[in-house]
């Protein structure tokens, strides 16, 4: 674990300053901060609508926030949107994922869209435990199976911010433990992570946020 | 550019997989020109008048029934999501993917042009003019097409919504595609015309794909 930066020192690597977000009529939260330095792990827990989606996706500026900032190395994504996009693995609630490809295809296309070559897909595959399904059409995969395939995009190109919105679901224990390791090791690496998630992760050392305090106060307070 | 490519690729391999997509839009090409015959009568004469504006007519209608699967499928799997979520700016792929949908949709219709020409008993100034002419006038239609079937995305009817957005647009690729073959027919130049669709063509390749990506962002929020 990164040591707690000095005082006035460097900014940190990912962070988010006044951030409000609707979706549709409802604000969903509002007046929220992180900051999460390299190697850092944030956790986003709150009961079910409270923006843990809403916030992933504006990390990963699909959704333009509301109000307030969002800054990668102090240096604010507003102003230039598209070096963010190299930097981001989503995985949301899909899995995105073809019928008719093979395991195999879907995570070398993936590999290949983010500039990376094929090389990679073996090893991804099989931290996954998913090289005897290499190649199976996706159409074949069972439920968990999808879910760690998708998981698998994470290692088969490299990029720093991982923003993983409810990654268990569907997974067996020993792949829930499969994913923890992934995380661990991305972290040790000096990648990001942050999950949204109904399930006590074992994350050494996460920092977290609880939604809810971030609900917008209703006028009658 | 390999990222590029890799889209071409799999929108093409994904449409060979599922080859009834591409065969569909031929056989509908195929089976409403062959209605015309038994709609106005069988006199040669007729047909042979009327032949360029049937074959051009009927392959909009036919390109027109295969934009819904543009972004329709990679928006329900949440492929759409995650490809904006790499490197390649949202524009190139769209315009990748307008390449691999004129490929399986527009180059089939070229083809099969000339043939169902023959059957309308095109006179014979005709037909080299009709495959130039829509060489030149179907990447039009993939492109322009993008443009609807991104705004009628997550629409519901998107069906009827994209044939209103985009059938209007089509009008000048059919008045000069179809100008193009009744002046080779009636022995003038069709040079102008041909200049004309190119020029449509070379105006849609910025635009489309620019139009379409504005469109797509609002969907992907």
């Amino acid at each position: 674990m990164p040591s707690p930066p000095p005082a006035n020192a460097s900014p940190p690597r990912f962070a988010g300053s006044g951030l409000a977000c609707r979706r549709g009529d409802r604000l969903v939260f509002r007046d929220l901060d992180f900051a999460i330095e390299t190697g850092g792990a944030l956790v986003l827990t709150g009961a079910n609508g409270s923006g843990k989606s809403s916030l992933l996706r504006v990390m990963a500026g699909l959704t333009p926030p509301l109000l307030g900032a969002l800054a990668w190395d102090g240096a604010p994504l507003a102003e230039d949107p598209a070096p963010h996009r190299a930097r981001v693995h989503f995985i949301g609630h899909q899995d995105a994922l073809k019928p008719v490809l093979t395991a195999a295809e879907t995570l070398a296309f993936w590999a290949r869209i983010r500039g990376g070559s094929a090389a990679t897909v073996p090893a991804a595959l099989a931290r996954f435990h998913l090289d005897e399904l290499a190649d199976w059409p996706c159409r074949f995969l069972s439920a968990g199976q999808r879910r760690r395939l998708a998981l698998a995009r994470l290692l088969a190109s490299p990029a720093p911010l991982w923003l993983l919105d409810e990654p268990t679901t569907g997974l067996d224990e020993a792949s829930v433990a499969d994913l923890v390791a992934a995380i661990a090791e991305h972290r040790a690496g000096g990648g990001i992570v942050v999950l949204a998630t109904h399930q006590p992760l074992a994350i050494i050392q996460p920092q977290s946020l609880v939604l809810t305090d971030f609900a917008p106060r209703r006028s009658a307070a | 550019m390999s990222a590029f490519l890799a889209v071409v690729g799999r929108d093409l391999r994904l449409a060979l997989r599922q080859g009834s997509d591409a065969a569909l839009v031929v056989a509908f090409f195929v089976l409403a020109v062959t209605m015309f015959p038994f709609g106005v009568g069988p006199e040669p004469q007729l047909l042979s008048r009327i032949a360029a504006g049937i074959v051009w007519v009927t392959a909009l209608l036919a390109a027109l029934l295969s934009l819904d699967r543009l972004f329709q499928q990679d928006y329900e799997d949440g492929s759409l999501e995650a490809l904006a979520l790499t490197p390649l700016p949202l524009s190139a792929l769209v315009l990748a993917k307008c390449l691999a949908h004129w490929l399986t949709t527009g180059v089939p219709l070229v083809v099969v042009a000339p043939v169902l020409a023959a059957l309308l008993h095109l006179d014979a100034p005709g037909y080299g003019p009709l495959v130039l002419a829509m060489a030149l006038g179907t990447p039009s239609l993939s492109l322009v097409g993008a443009i609807g079937a991104a705004l009628a995305l997550g629409a519901r009817r998107a069906g009827v919504l994209l044939s209103l957005l985009v059938l209007p647009l089509y009008i000048p690729v059919l008045i000069f595609g179809v100008a193009a073959v009744d002046q080779a027919v009636a022995g003038f130049a069709i040079r102008p015309h041909l200049l004309i669709l190119t020029a449509f063509l070379v105006a849609a390749l910025p635009l489309a794909p620019w139009a379409a990506s504005a469109a797509l962002r609002p969907a992907l929020e």
